[in-house]
């Protein structure tokens, strides 16, 4: 697998492209590019058992690019909550104890749940 | 003139230099928490956006450009957890466990802590799905019948508050272990929290992107059926 960015990105794109269409195929309840992201890391796996050395990839270095300037691309999304600001005011309270507390809480408990069960499977 | 604030000329050359400067402010500020370069572009854009009285909708179309890319990104996240793979290993039954349990989590304390604090169904509908990552919470929303624009809200708001204090919160609750770090981190913030962590390290960003695809797989399969409970 050699070529520059545009071969990179090619792979990334099409994996996105086969993630979609078994999302559809399946009517799967996860988005098409999470499906894309296990396609390619399978095909990375194969890659490397064949005894490629994935690491000069294009695919692989586009990603890297890529996930460089990953908080780039949520930048337009967050622009919308400005406009959402003066609409949600009136129930600010149950809206800024609700999403800071859950969070907090799902951070926590996800955190101490891998941690309590990674220890038992070291000394299982 | 007024035809060019509505081009996406100037709003992705807005968005850019926004972003750039966050960047540097970052790096300025030697990587302070509240320095995260998507907050930053978000606020100047944001209110530059304001200030040239550019529609929303007309700037989410002019931006498209810079959003559609976030597609290829997710899949990207492959490569670091490709890096990874090695450290699956044992770590499988953590994994299996506690996403089901955060998203779980998520859902009821989310559901309870609105209706606690005064806040109507339609409100606690659309923030139920909020963990989920954006397209997959604004699917949920409508399915479950929230707002499904407002829902976009609130998981973009989640992933912002895990780039800004989720290190923060995991080092006091004595979170160490970067694979403990890096998924909680992908099941409450989704891909934006995934981005800070992968700042922070690799493994970290390799097991909060792994988590931010669990998590909308779990979040899906238990919404509906933890709110015809709590509802």
């Amino acid at each position: 697998m050699r070529g520059g960015i545009v071969v990179g990105l090619t792979w990334l794109v099409v994996c996105q492209l086969v993630g979609e269409v078994l999302v559809r195929l399946t009517d799967a309840p996860v988005p098409g590019p999470v499906v894309g992201m296990v396609v390619l890391l399978l095909a990375l796996e194969v890659r490397r058992r064949r005894g490629h050395d994935t690491d000069r990839d294009p695919a692989v270095r586009a990603a890297d690019g890529l996930l460089r300037h990953l908080q780039l691309l949520f930048v337009p999304a967050g622009v919308g909550v400005v406009a959402y600001l003066g609409a949600i005011r009136d129930d600010a309270v149950p809206i800024v104890v609700a999403i800071a507390g859950s969070w907090a809480l799902g951070l926590v408990v996800v955190g101490w749940t891998t941690r309590l069960l990674e220890r038992s499977e070291g000394r299982a | 003139m007024s035809d060019l604030a509505d081009s996406p000329v100037l709003l992705v050359a807005l968005t850019l230099a926004t972003y750039r400067l966050g960047c540097w402010i970052r790096d300025a500020s030697g990587g302070h928490a509240l320095a995260q370069p998507v907050l930053v572009a978000i606020v100047l854009t944001g209110a530059g956006v304001r200030l040239l009285d550019v529609d929303i909708a007309t700037y989410a179309r002019g931006t498209e450009v810079i959003s559609f890319w976030l597609g290829a990104a997710t899949v990207a996240l492959a490569v670091p957890l490709h890096r990874q793979a090695a450290r699956l290993k044992g770590f499988v039954v953590p994994l299996v466990v506690a996403i089901p349990v955060g998203a779980a989590t998520s859902i009821v304390s989310v559901v309870l802590l609105a209706r606690w604090t005064g806040a109507g169904e339609e409100l606690v509908r659309t923030l139920s799905p909020k963990a989920a990552t954006t397209p997959v919470s604004i699917a949920l929303s409508e399915t479950v019948g929230g707002i499904p624009s407002l829902t976009s809200v609130f998981a973009i708001a989640v992933g912002i508050l895990g780039a800004v204090a989720g290190p923060a919160v995991l080092t006091l609750a004595r979170i160490t272990d970067r694979r403990s770090r890096g998924l909680a981190m992908g099941a409450v913030s989704h891909g934006v929290g995934a981005s800070r962590a992968l700042a922070e390290d690799e493994t970290e960003g390799a097991f909060a992107g792994l988590a931010m695809g669990l998590t909308a797989l779990a979040t899906s399969l238990l919404l509906p059926l933890l709110l015809a409970v709590l509802l």
